[in-house]
């Protein structure tokens, strides 16, 4: 492709090149198993206790609580299940309604076996129905697990204060945090958080590596059971090239949070503003007050999302949608009906999301070219001019 | 990514005959914005009735776009008699097919077509026969039944595809299945899906699948599981051996047992452990 704009943050992120450089010998010279007895292997053993110390670095949280796993649907299945089973006269679990399929499918398939399951509700700008939650708490409940902010909306939750509510009665929580860290800064010793789950290739790692955070004291038993690799809390032959490019990305984006999120969230701010000015009809997706600083979810009226997505990759331009017909369901995302967005704005929901490589040009750039996409796209539809009679 | 053809992409960069026409002969309107893809045909006759101009406008995907131009290319020219004998796989084969999951693209091309033609006519369309059984996308049992028989579909998702009922809530997906189930038994196929089982011979093949793809299974660990009652879809069994004190006992039973019983038995079985 001749010019890419990667405006999909919130899927996936380039590998950042210093962490391209740090994995690469450990395919062709490093290749040995850290659990061998030999010099070759412990070497290489020594490198994933480093990227397990940079790791814990970044959400301020001992070594020894950081088990590297395989992505962060693993890490959030093992801190579900853990908790279900060390407390399992408890069949009670609390969440929302906007959590990442890797939560909600899981609870809704414990749901299916006997599990009672309450699904916090969210309003219309994506922000968490604080009371709803607390109220859901009682002595039979084995888990709450709410994520730290919403890949969709960017909407952020008081994770700490709902961590501490759950902590007086005595509740364990967990929090998938893997649009959060690097995002905006966590801190695993401000609260009484137990178990939190981070991603590598949302923080230019790669793919097929992420990490759980389980507080010291914490009951916990693994997930995938086998040899006695992460201290026998997660089976399974270290990933070690991709371990050591999370430790690389870890202190990469801790870095970053120092000074470059205002960088990012202003482009951000540029970008929002850009395309609210100059597209009539235009909604905003969650609070603008507490969202991720990368993150913009719009919603253009009386248009659909996947053609106004192949539009813009026409012009190299990668965004995301929460319409149905790009989830290959017919119902748009559960995210932006759970905030109760109309069907009609739904279908038209676009989601740019930058990360530290973004730059002003690119911004500059679907400015432009944005506006007459869904002018073009509106001129196709049927709803359209009635829609800009009814402005005048 | 959806794997569009080249037509498809060609036709939805490109679109033919866009826009509103003046002084219509026959304009036909379908779909909504709640829905997620609407669209409004206009045409006009020549003198020998033949469909001289056509135009679309349109609110939906790539594919429902580039349908509705397709649609409006097939028309040029033709009469209305030939006009009506279109269909949607002609939509769909004049694109050089469309992923089966927006297949009902093009069904939205033939139904605002048929509107079309009755509106010409003065005639308006008589509510849609039968009984509404897809609550979200207000489809009825005798659509499902034409679709289901006009395109030889087999399965729910084949219906959702085509028609979206059963692609909202869920709640419509039995009443679905045992629609196919009748459509291809008056055709005299055999009935495509899984028969309802008597309780007999549930347990039969409860009993047969425990001993030929799980125990083996879990013998090989030192384990063993066997089978203590069985109450409607609720399968109730005891793990023995290394099993009872495995920690990772519960996985075993949900991700492998309940597994392979949906699996060879029934989908909708629940696995339960009885503990002494």
């Amino acid at each position: 492709m001749s010019r890419m704009i990667y405006m999909d943050n919130n899927a996936t992120t380039r590998v950042a090149p210093e962490v391209v450089e740090v994995i690469t010998p450990f395919f062709s010279e490093y290749y040995g198993n850290p659990s061998s007895m030999h010099t070759f292997g412990g070497t290489v053993g020594r490198k994933i206790t480093e990227a397990r110390e940079k790791t814990a670095a970044l959400i301020n949280a001992n070594p020894e609580e950081i088990i590297f796993t395989s992505c962060g649907t693993e890490s959030d299945s093992t801190a579900i299940w853990a908790a279900l089973k060390a407390n399992p006269q408890k069949r009670h679990i609390v969440t929302t309604r906007v959590e990442h399929p890797a939560v909600k499918n899981l609870c809704e398939h414990l749901e299916k076996t006997g599990y009672r399951v309450s699904w916090v509700p969210v309003d219309r700008k994506g922000r968490l129905d604080i009371d709803f939650l607390y109220d859901s708490l009682t002595d039979d409940t084995a888990i709450v697990s709410v994520m730290w902010a919403n890949n969709e909306s960017g909407v952020i939750f008081p994770a700490e204060q709902i961590a501490r509510a759950a902590a007086e009665r005595g509740i364990v929580f967990h929090t998938d945090a893997v649009q959060a860290v690097g995002k905006v800064p966590v801190d695993v010793k401000a609260s009484p958080v137990n178990m939190l789950s981070l991603s590598g290739h949302k923080i230019h790692a790669p793919k097929g590596v992420a990490a759980l955070y389980v507080k010291k004291g914490t009951k916990f038993s693994p997930f995938l059971i086998g040899g006695h690799q992460e201290k026998g809390r997660r089976g399974g032959t270290e990933n070690v090239a991709s371990i050591v490019g999370l430790g690389r990305a870890a202190e990469l984006v801790a870095t970053h949070l120092q000074d470059g999120t205002d960088r990012v969230r202003r482009l951000r701010d540029k970008l929002e503003a850009g395309i609210l000015e100059n597209i009539p009809n235009t909604l905003l997706n969650g609070d603008p007050d507490m969202r991720l600083p990368n993150t913009v979810s719009v919603s253009f009226e009386y248009v659909e999302g996947e053609a106004i997505l192949l539009m813009m990759d026409q012009l190299g331009i990668c965004a995301s949608s929460g319409s149905a017909c790009t989830s290959g369901t017919l119902e748009p995302s559960h995210v932006l009906r759970a905030m109760g967005v109309p069907f009609t704005a739904a279908h038209g929901s676009v989601r740019l999301s930058l990360s530290m490589y973004t730059t002003e040009q690119e911004v500059d750039f679907v400015i432009r070219e944005l506006p007459p996409i869904i002018e073009r796209l509106r001129r196709m539809s049927p709803f359209w001019k009635g829609a800009s009679c009814n402005l005048q | 990514m959806w794997e569009y053809t080249d037509k498809v992409k060609e036709h939805f960069l490109n679109p033919r005959n866009v826009g509103e026409l003046e002084d219509a002969d026959g304009v036909g309107e379908v779909g909504s914005m709640a829905c997620g893809d609407a669209l409004k045909l206009a045409f006009k006759l020549d003198e020998n009735g033949n469909i001289a101009k056509v135009k679309f406008q349109t609110f939906g995907c790539a594919s429902a776009i580039a349908s509705s131009s397709a649609l409006t290319e097939l028309l040029k020219g033709k009469s209305l008699a030939e006009a009506e004998e279109l269909t949607n796989d002609d939509i769909a084969a004049y694109l050089g097919g469309l992923p089966k999951e927006k297949m009902h693209c093009s069904v939205l091309g033939r139904d605002a077509l048929k509107r079309a033609i009755l509106n010409y006519r003065g005639e308006t369309e008589a509510a849609p026969e039968g009984n509404v059984v897809c609550e979200c996308f207000g489809v009825t049992d005798k659509q499902i039944e034409d679709t289901v028989r006009e395109n030889g579909l087999r399965s729910v998702e084949d219906v959702t595809s085509y028609i979206k009922a059963g692609g909202g809530c869920e709640n419509c997906h039995e009443d679905i299945e045992g629609i196919i189930r009748r459509v291809h038994q008056q055709a005299g196929d055999a009935a495509p899906g899984p028969k309802k089982l008597t309780n007999i011979q549930k347990i039969k093949l409860v009993e047969e699948t425990l001993a030929r793809e799980i125990k083996p299974a879990l013998r090989k660990d030192g384990g063993d599981i066997e089978l203590v009652d069985v109450d409607g879809n609720r399968v109730y069994v005891k793990l023995i051996g290394n099993c009872a004190n495995c920690s990772a006992s519960e996985l075993t039973l949900k991700h492998y047992v309940e597994e392979k019983l949906r699996e060879f038995v029934t989908s909708e079985l629940q696995v339960e452990e009885v503990r002494q």
